[in-house]
C-alpha cells in the first residue's frame, strides 16, 4: 500500500481567508486537533509565509515568533512547517524560526524564479532541517520549464518539489501532465497543492496521486486563500477508500474538522461567482479578500478587477497592484459617467 | 584638455557598461580607463570602439594608472570592494561605489547629494532604494512620527542577473537600513518580487506608511518638487498613483524605465542606480572644475 505525505497549512493558508488574523488560542485549538488526528506536518504563520506580515501583503495579528513558540509547544508527533518566500523573509528570519523549533521548511518561489531559493534551502539543510523547493503560481510555466525549474531546487538539495495551483486554475490533465514530467526529471518526491476555483481541488489532487506525486497539501474544511484549499477530511477519506495509507486517525480528523469550525473557521470556502472568474483570469487566490475589500470601497466590478490583473500576469506579491487597477477602474469609469451625463 | 573631468570604471559587467556609455552623453565626464577582468567580455569591446584605454588586469591597472582618472565608479562586488576602498583612498581618489558593500555614505543625489560630495566614497545604496528613498524623505519632511515605512518594488525577471538573485537578502537589509536613515521612521520593511511576464514589466514601486496624522497637502507639495528634481537625472521616473490614504495608511506609487543605453527600457531597476552615480559623479566633476552647472 502507498504512503502519502499530507501537508496541512490551515494554519499558513487560511490565514488569508481571515486576513491574517487567526488569534493564539484559535491556533492552540487547531494544533491539538491536528496532533490528536496525527496530521504529519502543519503549517504555521502568515498566508504568504515568514515575515511577511507587511502592508502589502496583510497584517499577521500574532507575531510569527509567538506562533512558532506556541506550535513547538503544543505539538509532539506533528511537525511545525513554514512557507518561506525569498525577498521577503531573509535568512536572519528563517534563523529565528529555526532556532525556535521550526522543522519543515518550505522555500517557495514563483514558478520560473526557483534560483532565489538556493541559499535559503541551503540554510535550512545546513540547520539540519526537512527542505522541499515549491514553485508557485505553477500555471504560469510551461512543462518543460517548471521541471528546469525543479531540477534547479533539486539541485540545491531540496528533499521534494510541491508545485502549487495557486490560482485555481488546473483541470485534473493539466495536473497529470506536469506531475509526469517532474516526476519521470527529478528523484525525488513530488507534491501538489490545489485551490478549489473550479471546484476540482480533491480531482486534481487524485490526478497528481495517480501521475506518481506522494505529498499532498489539504486543509480542514479546505480553509484558504479564495474558493479554499483541497478539503483535508474528504480527501483523507477518499485516499482510505483508493487503498492509500496517510497514518490519519479518519474518525479524529471528522470529529475535529466539526470543532475547527466553529472554533476557528468562521464562514467555509465556497466557491462563488468571483473564485471562479479569479481561476479562470488565473490569479493568485490569496487576492481574494483585498479585491473583494477594494472593488466595494470604490464601487468597481470585482471580476473587472481579476481579469486585469490576469491580463497583467500579476504574480503573487504583487497586491500593490490591486490598489492601482481598481484607482484606474474607478476613474474610467467616472470618465465614462462624465461623457454621457 | 576638453575641460572635462576624467573619471575610471573597474567591473565591465551590466552595470560598468552602461555607466560607460551614460559617460560618453556627459557634458563634463570623460571615461579614460576601463578595466575588468575579460578583454574579450561584451563591455571591453564597447569601450575599445570608444577609443577607451581598457585593462584586464582588475585593481593593479587602477594603481598603475592613476594619474589617468579623479572619479572612479567601482562596479564589481561588495566584497571587492572591501578592498578596493583602502586602494583608492591612498590613491586620493573620489569613489562612487556600485556594489552594496556598504562602505561609504549612502547617496540618493535628490536628496543628499551636496552633503556627500565633500566625503571620499559614496555607496549608491540599491534600486529599490534610488527608486523609494525620495518618497520616503518626503513622507519624513513632511510628518512629525513617521511609525513605519514599508518598500515593495517590482522588477522584470530578465533585468535581476545572478548576483542580484544571490543576494535578495543583501537588498532587502540595505534598502531598509536607507529607509530609516532617510525618513527617520521607527521601523521599514522591504520585499522584492521578480516577475517573468512578456513582454517585460517596468519596474515599479510602492511606498507605504504608517504616520500620526497624514498630511497629504504637504506631502504632494514636497514630493512633486522631488519628482521633478528625480527626473532631471532619471528620465524615466514617474508618479503612477500619488499619495492617497488607503486603510488609514499613506500609499505612494512610482514607475521606472530605463534609459535603454546598454541595457534595455525594462532594465528600470539598473537604470536609475546608474543614473543617480552618474549625477552624483557630473555635480562632483562641476564642483572639482569650479564651474556652475549649465554654464
Amino acid at each position: 500500500m502507498s504512503t502519502v505525505l499530507i501537508s496541512d497549512p490551515t494554519l499558513r493558508d487560511g490565514s488569508h481567508a481571515v486576513r491574517h488574523r487567526l488569534t493564539k488560542e484559535q491556533m492552540h485549538s487547531y494544533m491539538l486537533i491536528a496532533e490528536a488526528a496525527g496530521i504529519p506536518i502543519i503549517e504555521v504563520g502568515h498566508g504568504n509565509g515568514l515575515g511577511a506580515s507587511s502592508l502589502q501583503l496583510g497584517e499577521s495579528l500574532v507575531p510569527d515568533e509567538e506562533i512558532f513558540k506556541l506550535a513547538s509547544e503544543t505539538l509532539h508527533h506533528t511537525k511545525v512547517g513554514i512557507h518561506v518566500i525569498p525577498g521577503v523573509a531573509t535568512i536572519n528570519d528563517l534563523k529565528a524560526a529555526l532556532d525556535l523549533g521550526v522543522h519543515v521548511v518550505r522555500v517557495a518561489s514563483h514558478c520560473t524564479e526557483a534560483d532565489i531559493t538556493e541559499r535559503h534551502i541551503a540554510y535550512a539543510l545546513d540547520r539540519q532541517r526537512e527542505a522541499y523547493g515549491v514553485l508557485m503560481m505553477s500555471h504560469m510555466a510551461s512543462v518543460e520549464l517548471l521541471t528546469q525549474e525543479a531540477l534547479k531546487m533539486q539541485s540545491y538539495g531540496a528533499q521534494g518539489v510541491v508545485i502549487m495551483d495557486s490560482a485555481g486554475v488546473y483541470l485534473p490533465n493539466d495536473v497529470t501532465e506536469r506531475i509526469e514530467a517532474l516526476t519521470a526529471a527529478l528523484n525525488i518526491p513530488v507534491g501538489f497543492h490545489a485551490h478549489n476555483n473550479l471546484g476540482l481541488a480533491i480531482a486534481n489532487s487524485v490526478a497528481a496521486l495517480r501521475a506518481g506525486a506522494t505529498i499532498l497539501d489539504a486543509t480542514i474544511r479546505g480553509f484558504g486563500a479564495g474558493a479554499g484549499n483541497t478539503q483535508l477530511e474528504v480527501l483523507v477519506a477518499v485516499l482510505n477508500k483508493m487503498g492509500y495509507t496517510t497514518h490519519i486517525d479518519l474518525p479524529k480528523l471528522l470529529e475535529g474538522a466539526n470543532l475547527a469550525e466553529q472554533s476557528i473557521i468562521g464562514k467555509v470556502p465556497t466557491i462563488n461567482s468571483t473564485s471562479v472568474v479569479s481561476g479562470l483570469a488565473g490569479v493568485f487566490s490569496g487576492f481574494a479578500k483585498p479585491v473583494e475589500q477594494l472593488s466595494k470601497k470604490y464601487n468597481v466590478d470585482p471580476h473587472k478587477v481579476f481579469m486585469e490583473l490576469g491580463r497583467r500576469k500579476v504574480i503573487a506579491g504583487q497586491e500593490d497592484i490591486i490598489i492601482e487597477v481598481v484607482h484606474e477602474i474607478a476613474e474610467s469609469e467616472a470618465e465614462r459617467v462624465d461623457k454621457i451625463c | 584638455m576638453n575641460g572635462k573631468i576624467k573619471v575610471a570604471i573597474i567591473g565591465s559587467g551590466n552595470i560598468g557598461t552602461d555607466l560607460l556609455k551614460k559617460t560618453v552623453r556627459s557634458p563634463i565626464l570623460e571615461c579614460t580607463l576601463f578595466v575588468g577582468r575579460n578583454l574579450e567580455s561584451p563591455g571591453m569591446k564597447i569601450a575599445r570602439e570608444l577609443g577607451v584605454h581598457v585593462s584586464d588586469k582588475k585593481i593593479d591597472a587602477m594603481i598603475d594608472n592613476a594619474h589617468m582618472y579623479d572619479i572612479v565608479f567601482d562596479a564589481t562586488s561588495a566584497s571587492d570592494h572591501a578592498r578596493h576602498a583602502e586602494i583608492f583612498k591612498r590613491l586620493g581618489k573620489f569613489v562612487i561605489d556600485m556594489t552594496p558593500s556598504k562602505i561609504g555614505e549612502m547617496c540618493v543625489p535628490a536628496v543628499n547629494l551636496s552633503e556627500c560630495l565633500v566625503l571620499d566614497n559614496v555607496n549608491m545604496v540599491t534600486c529599490g532604494g534610488q527608486a523609494s528613498l525620495p518618497v520616503a524623505y518626503a513622507i519624513g519632511q513632511t510628518h512629525q512620527r513617521v511609525e513605519y515605512i514599508e518598500v515593495v518594488s517590482s522588477i522584470a525577471s530578465k533585468s535581476a542577473g545572478p548576483a542580484t538573485r544571490s543576494n535578495l537578502d543583501e537588498y532587502i537589509e540595505t534598502t531598509e537600513e536607507a529607509i530609516r536613515k532617510f525618513s527617520r521612521c521607527l521601523r521599514a520593511k522591504a520585499i522584492i518580487n521578480l516577475n517573468p511576464a512578456e513582454p517585460c514589466i517596468d519596474m515599479q514601486t510602492t511606498i507605504y506608511a504608517k504616520v500620526q496624522e497624514p498630511d497629504l497637502e504637504a506631502l504632494t507639495k514636497t514630493l512633486n518638487r522631488t519628482i521633478t528634481n528625480m527626473q532631471s537625472y532619471v528620465p524615466g521616473y514617474q508618479l503612477v498613483l500619488p499619495p492617497t490614504i488607503e486603510d488609514g495608511r499613506i500609499v505612494v506609487m512610482v514607475k521606472v524605465q530605463g534609459l535603454g543605453d546598454y541595457l534595455p527600457k525594462y532594465a528600470g531597476n539598473l537604470d536609475i542606480i546608474n543614473c543617480a552615480a552618474i549625477a552624483a559623479a557630473e555635480e562632483y566633476a562641476y564642483k572639482t572644475a569650479g564651474i556652475e552647472k549649465g554654464a
